[in-house]
């Protein structure tokens, strides 16, 4: 089994697209980057979808920090278990190899450096890869975090899948955060549906892929941000 | 020969007295040991402090905890959800206070409490709203927060099978805080699906070793269906 390290030769997804991407299509592109043998965290929501693109043959081992590596799919009818739940509280299936364990356990895992990958969603990422996706910071929200915090900080690496705009048209990758703060400096990588991007505290961010009409130019003047084009360059899997 | 079973719920909850600390296991509905929920509302106690991950999902268990009116306090890590609906309203009218804990730190501070460790530094929450005012330090280029355990007077878990001496054995993802929520309490009350034999626990496979354990009530699989 090759590891989330040395697997380069996975990233095969085309660079340039003539559509922006719907939601499926943005969690195909997730799936088809993350290298075989990891061990991924997929949150709650959108990220969920990616699980739905995995191949066998990739042999990607599910975190669910409620307690479980070895997750299978969504349980239907008969599989149906309320002991065996993931982290969105959705009964699942285990697949063979599966093991349980606590939840300090579980946190520790993450902290502990040992999850490749966490795909999140987010309200909005900095070009430093600073991540909010917690809290609107709305007077009267209740403010919710579970694991948000933890996976951000924990998981060597942090995808994020969101749309790049706003309901107003205003950019959600930005220079600084003005949603509170869930982790500092900790996204790597941002999918959405009219471009990827890779963030680097040596390069900046950088565009890896770019989908419809949009142009490195359009997203430098939406996102006010001095982008890279990789676009045009040797894939790299960007991934630590 | 050493036996913690009780008869009752009711009576092995009879010494939870009111301001009490009490945690409670379960992650939604997995692990939620709902019968002893149930008792505890049927107790009494007011003025409860209640630790755990989410702050109760629909009409029953921890909800109707909340609904009862006897909690004060709750620290978890996850209140808001699409059917946190008791919880919301109560937060909302000023009733109830809370303290949220990213969920990692939650389930570190009930594991440092029951492992005798003073304060810890984590690196979950540093530089957002959930550290401010903590003490932080950099090691080695990584910025981390002091974070304090939470200790309990009752822990309220669920677990699968237990022997007469408290030895338990969870289910699946119904493990969730149980382990840990076992040794942070004064008092730990177990509610188990099976009780069997002493001996009939693998000694390789105890997940949670009787030493954790103060009191066992059995409710059946028939009861909580």
């Amino acid at each position: 089994m090759s590891t989330a390290h040395t697997d380069a030769a996975d990233r095969t997804n085309p660079r340039r697209i003539d559509h922006t991407l719907t939601r499926a299509e943005m969690a195909q592109r997730v799936a088809a980057d993350i290298p075989s043998g990891s061990v991924v965290n997929l949150g709650i929501g959108i990220p969920t979808s990616v699980s739905n693109y995995l191949t066998a043959e990739q042999d990607v081992i599910l975190h669910t920090e409620n307690g479980m590596l070895g997750m299978g799919p969504e349980a239907h009818g008969e599989e149906i278990d309320n002991d065996l739940i993931n982290a969105g509280k959705i009964p699942v299936t285990e697949l063979p190899g599966a093991s349980y364990f606590h939840h300090a356990d579980s946190f520790a895992m993450m902290r502990g450096g040992h999850l490749d990958i966490a795909v999140l969603g987010a309200f909005q990422v900095s070009a430093a890869g600073d991540l909010a996706n917690w809290h609107t910071g709305a007077a009267d929200a209740i403010p919710a975090v579970g694991g948000a915090m933890d996976l951000a900080v924990g998981a060597k690496n942090v995808f994020v899948m969101m749309e790049l705009t706003t309901k107003k048209g205003e950019s959600k990758l930005v220079d600084h955060l003005t949603y509170p703060v869930t982790g500092l400096a900790c996204v790597t990588r941002v999918y959405t549906e009219v471009a990827v991007f890779d963030i680097s505290k040596t390069t900046g961010v950088t565009v890896t892929a770019i989908f419809g009409d949009t142009t490195i130019d359009s997203l430098i003047t939406l996102t006010g941000l001095p982008l890279v084009d990789g676009t045009t360059t040797t894939p790299t899997t960007g991934i630590s | 020969m050493i036996s913690k079973l009780h008869d009752s719920v009711d009576e092995a909850l009879a010494d939870i007295r009111d301001g009490a600390t009490v945690m409670i296991g379960g992650f939604g509905q997995a692990g939620q040991p709902v019968e002893l929920i149930d008792g505890l509302i049927r107790h009494g106690a007011t003025d409860l402090t209640i630790v755990n991950n989410n702050a109760g999902n629909g009409e029953v268990g921890l909800a109707l905890l909340i609904k009862s009116g006897f909690v004060r306090k709750i620290i978890c890590s996850f209140p808001r959800q699409s059917d946190s609906q008791i919880f919301d309203a109560r937060y909302r009218a000023g009733l109830i206070e809370l303290e949220v804990v990213p969920q990692g730190n939650l389930a570190e501070r009930i594991r440092a409490a029951g492992a005798g460790i003073g304060s810890f530094f984590s690196p979950t929450g540093f530089g957002t709203l959930l550290a401010e005012g903590k003490e932080t330090r950099t090691i080695d280029g990584k910025n981390y927060v002091l974070e304090s355990p939470i200790h309990a007077d009752f822990s309220l878990i669920k677990a699968h099978q237990s022997d007469p001496m408290g030895n338990l054995v969870y289910r699946k993802t119904a493990r969730n805080f149980g382990p840990i929520m076992a040794t942070a309490a004064k008092t730990t009350i177990v509610q188990v699906t099976d009780v069997v034999d002493l001996g009939a626990l693998d000694p390789e496979n105890i997940i949670t070793p009787g030493i954790y354990v103060n009191r066992i009530v059995q409710i059946s699989q028939e009861a909580c269906a």
